[in-house]
């Protein structure tokens, strides 16, 4: 069975299915985030004056900088991944979307060391409740990653060119609802980055 | 002729994108540095917090591309903008209320 409008826009919503679905999906990961976001307003609330600031303190700063500057780099690459299917240029398509997964890899491994360094010094969630919501949160945010990395692998494979070949919109379509999830994940952290690590 | 003019269109694109790209890098410096200003936790909070959303706002305007979106995703994404508030500020109101004197109120936000 074939999906319906996802290459032609529906006239009711003037926008393909997938675009739609993918905002949709967007939108309760604003809220799937936005309560963590909350519960972490409320435990600093409830917590002893100055306990987050000095747990805060055992964060890594400059790993986490490398990793903002990293992810946003993802994002640009991803962009433009995009934007060379729209010229009609694969192998740029390729090479654009090869960066994102170094990218998304490196920023894996950065936060690999982050995690073993703290688990090296007997510091777990378990250890308080800054820590308790920091692994919470850059947690649910590595699993995005994680996710993100999974299909982009698959977009990465030689049947990518096969799907290119045979529908050349409708894989543009793709990477571009693919590129929404990616640059959303690049969003959580662009918040996630000044409230655990600067704060 | 109409794929020679889409190309030089999305040549424009990717220039803005690389523009964003240098803003985005700016901004970051600039949330770091900031945080080493000798500020009160609010003033700090506040501070990161509204670079925070301009960075926001470029990756959403630019490489999400809300600027040319249909009124539908911004439909959804009002929505979705309003309950994310609801859903912080209810809990809060709790809080508010078990504080009692109002007086007392500004201690909690």
């Amino acid at each position: 069975m074939e999906i319906p409008y996802v290459v032609e826009e529906r006239e009711d919503t003037g926008l393909i299915n997938s675009k739609l679905g993918i905002w949709i999906f967007l939108a309760s990961e604003v809220m799937l985030f936005g309560g963590l976001f909350s519960a972490y307003i409320f435990l600093r609330m409830a917590a002893l004056p100055g306990d987050f600031e000095r747990w805060a303190s055992e964060l890594s700063v400059p790993m986490a900088t490398v990793n903002t500057v990293v992810l946003i780099s993802s994002s640009v690459s991803m962009v433009m991944a995009w934007a060379s299917l729209k010229m009609n240029d694969f192998s740029k398509y390729k090479m654009y979307l090869g960066i994102t997964i170094f990218c998304s890899f490196v920023f894996l491994t950065i936060k690999y060391f982050e995690y073993s360094g703290k688990f090296a010094h007997d510091i777990y969630p378990s250890s308080n409740t800054f820590m308790a919501i920091y692994f919470t949160l850059t947690g649910l945010h590595v699993l995005h990653i994680i996710g993100g990395v999974v299909v982009m692998l698959y977009f990465y494979l030689p049947i990518s060119h096969k799907m290119w070949d045979k529908q050349p919109e409708q894989f543009t379509n793709r990477i571009e609802v693919f590129g929404l999830y990616w640059h959303f994940v690049d969003l959580v952290w662009i918040f996630l980055f000044p409230v655990l690590y600067l704060l | 002729m109409s794929d020679n003019h889409d190309t030089a269109s999305m040549q424009d694109h990717i220039r803005v994108y690389l523009m964003v790209f240098g803003a985005l890098g700016f901004l970051t410096i600039i949330t770091v540095l900031a945080s080493y200003l000798n500020l009160s936790t609010s003033e700090g909070i506040f501070l990161a917090l509204i670079i925070a959303s301009i960075k926001a706002s470029l990756v959403l305007g630019y490489f999400m591309h809300l600027i040319t979106e249909r009124n539908m995703i911004i439909w959804i994404l009002l929505m979705t903008v309003f309950f994310f508030f609801v859903m912080i500020f209810l809990p809060l109101i709790s809080n508010i209320d078990h504080a009692g004197d109002p007086a007392q109120w500004w201690k909690v936000l």
